[in-house]
């Protein structure tokens, strides 16, 4: 890894991993936003980071001049293994119209409300069974003992994949997001056994077709004809490697701020009716996911000159916090009753997954708050962040009250 | 009244089946749809309003 140099400005010189903007980003987003408000940054090649509601649904309206080919911001514009635009590496994220759509259409069903919300008994259990394993302790860590084991266990069990593979997800996922700031030569053998175990689990569906997401995609058909390979791993991939931090993220994050905040969780454990309400806010107020979107050509875009390929580091987290888009943006109001957050994007790259991620956030705080009623951070400058284009604590350890 | 979605604009966020499941539905890929003809009274007008100011689209609308 080489070293890199610290970050002067952030509005001309911005950078994701610096340590900076992974412990606390949110004043760095609110000073862009008054004085920029889209930052530029030479860093991984040249790009772009809007700061406004405004500007951020602009870009992820606009597919005719922003394509989403890459969504991670890495060294590397022109991976070799990648299939082009407008498929990308992992339908439907990567891809640009019409192909999106023709893929997302096929995606779609598996996620929508009505399949989703029937695994809603089997995601309390994985949480009830979770708090058993680690009961009777004064520490819990919110992350590493509790939501780092919630969405895993989804997924594999919507892909078919063998629970005790778990580990290796958790590998993945911090490759694929988490390693981004690596020279280009060494990020590719980074992803040989990712591809090497998802050809495993392809093969073994071949032989042995389930009831699974795995088997839908190679069973699934477009104008008559199966799907590439290449589609059905790259849409696997998206799963798994979408499918887990993210929702982990969001699950900590929430417990992060019922730790802190002691008035909030008397509230929700005493109304349990404000849950839902509840949920929009922690998802607008600690939104875990920025994306990424590529520039297709030259363009001066709200007086910016973007160049062909430049990154845009879509900031979905920084967009729900934007005062002229939500009232008292920079307060975490607990019954919000407007909240129009964009914590799952906008436009037509909306998160396929999020009616599921919406439930194992709902089932994994209404059980946490349950077992335990009071809790509070038991040690909280040891708490860590992710870096990267996913947040959420690592580290989060909890003191359980009596 | 009548509380309309407008299918170009929906992308599925589930926000108005969750605010007011009673007015609100979902279709096989997860948009949002109206139940029956979507006619409000001043009862359920107050949940559309809710899910109305809820859609991060803005593809909800209470014809008058």
């Amino acid at each position: 890894m080489t070293e890199k140099l610290p970050v002067e400005d952030f509005a001309t010189d911005w950078d994701h991993t610096d340590p900076q903007w992974v412990s606390d980003p949110y004043p760095i987003w609110e000073d862009l936003r008054e004085r920029c408000p889209i930052a530029h940054t030479e860093r991984y090649g040249g790009g772009w980071f809007p700061t406004t509601h405004e500007a951020v649904s602009a870009i992820a309206n606009d597919t005719e001049h922003f394509s989403s080919r890459l969504v991670v911001v890495t060294n590397e514009k022109y991976p070799v293994d990648a299939p082009p635009a407008p498929i990308g590496g992992a339908p439907p994220i990567t891809s640009d119209p019409p192909f999106h759509q023709i893929a997302r259409r096929l995606f779609l069903p598996a996620f929508a409300p009505g399949p989703v919300n029937a695994m809603e008994p089997q995601i309390r259990e994985l949480c009830v069974r979770r708090l058993d394993q680690v009961a009777d302790r004064e520490l819990v860590n919110g992350g590493t003992d509790y939501a780092q084991f919630i969405p895993p266990g989804v997924i594999a069990r919507m892909l078919g994949f063998p629970q005790k593979d778990e580990d290796l997800f958790r590998e993945f996922v911090h490759i694929v997001l988490d390693l981004i700031d690596v020279p280009t030569e060494d990020r590719g053998p980074m992803f040989e056994p990712l591809i090497q175990y998802f050809d495993e689990q392809i093969e073994d569906h071949r032989q042995n077709p389930r009831d699974d997401f795995t088997s839908y995609l190679l069973n699934a058909e477009v104008g008559g004809q199966k799907l590439s390979i290449e589609h059905i791993r790259g849409s696997m991939v998206l799963v798994l490697v979408a499918g887990i931090d993210t929702t982990w993220s969001a699950i900590g994050a929430s417990l992060w701020h019922l730790a802190s905040h002691p008035d909030d969780l008397a509230r929700l454990v005493n109304e349990p009716a404000l849950m839902p309400l509840a949920i929009e806010e922690f998802l607008r107020f600690y939104a875990p996911v920025t994306m990424a979107r590529m520039v297709k050509d030259d363009i001066d875009f709200l007086g910016c000159p973007m160049k062909r390929d430049d990154w845009i580091l879509l900031g979905f987290p920084a967009a729900n916090r934007d005062p002229a888009a939500f009232a008292d943006a920079d307060r975490f109001i607990i019954d919000r009753q407007e909240n129009r957050h964009l914590a799952f994007g906008l436009g037509i790259h909306r998160c396929a997954g999020s009616n599921l991620a919406r439930l194992e956030l709902r089932v994994a705080i209404e059980e946490f708050i349950k077992r335990y009623p009071r809790f509070e951070l038991a040690d909280p400058g040891a708490v860590t962040w992710a870096q990267g284009q996913v947040r959420g604590p690592r580290n989060l350890p909890i003191r359980i009250l009596p | 009244m009548k509380v309309v979605i407008d299918a170009e604009r929906c992308q599925g966020h589930g926000r108005c089946f969750l605010a007011a499941p009673g007015i609100f539905g979902f279709d096989d890929l997860g948009n949002g749809v109206v139940l029956g003809d979507g006619t409000l009274n001043d009862e359920t007008l107050e949940l559309a309003r809710l899910a109305q100011s809820n859609c991060p689209e803005h593809a909800i609308s209470i014809e008058e």
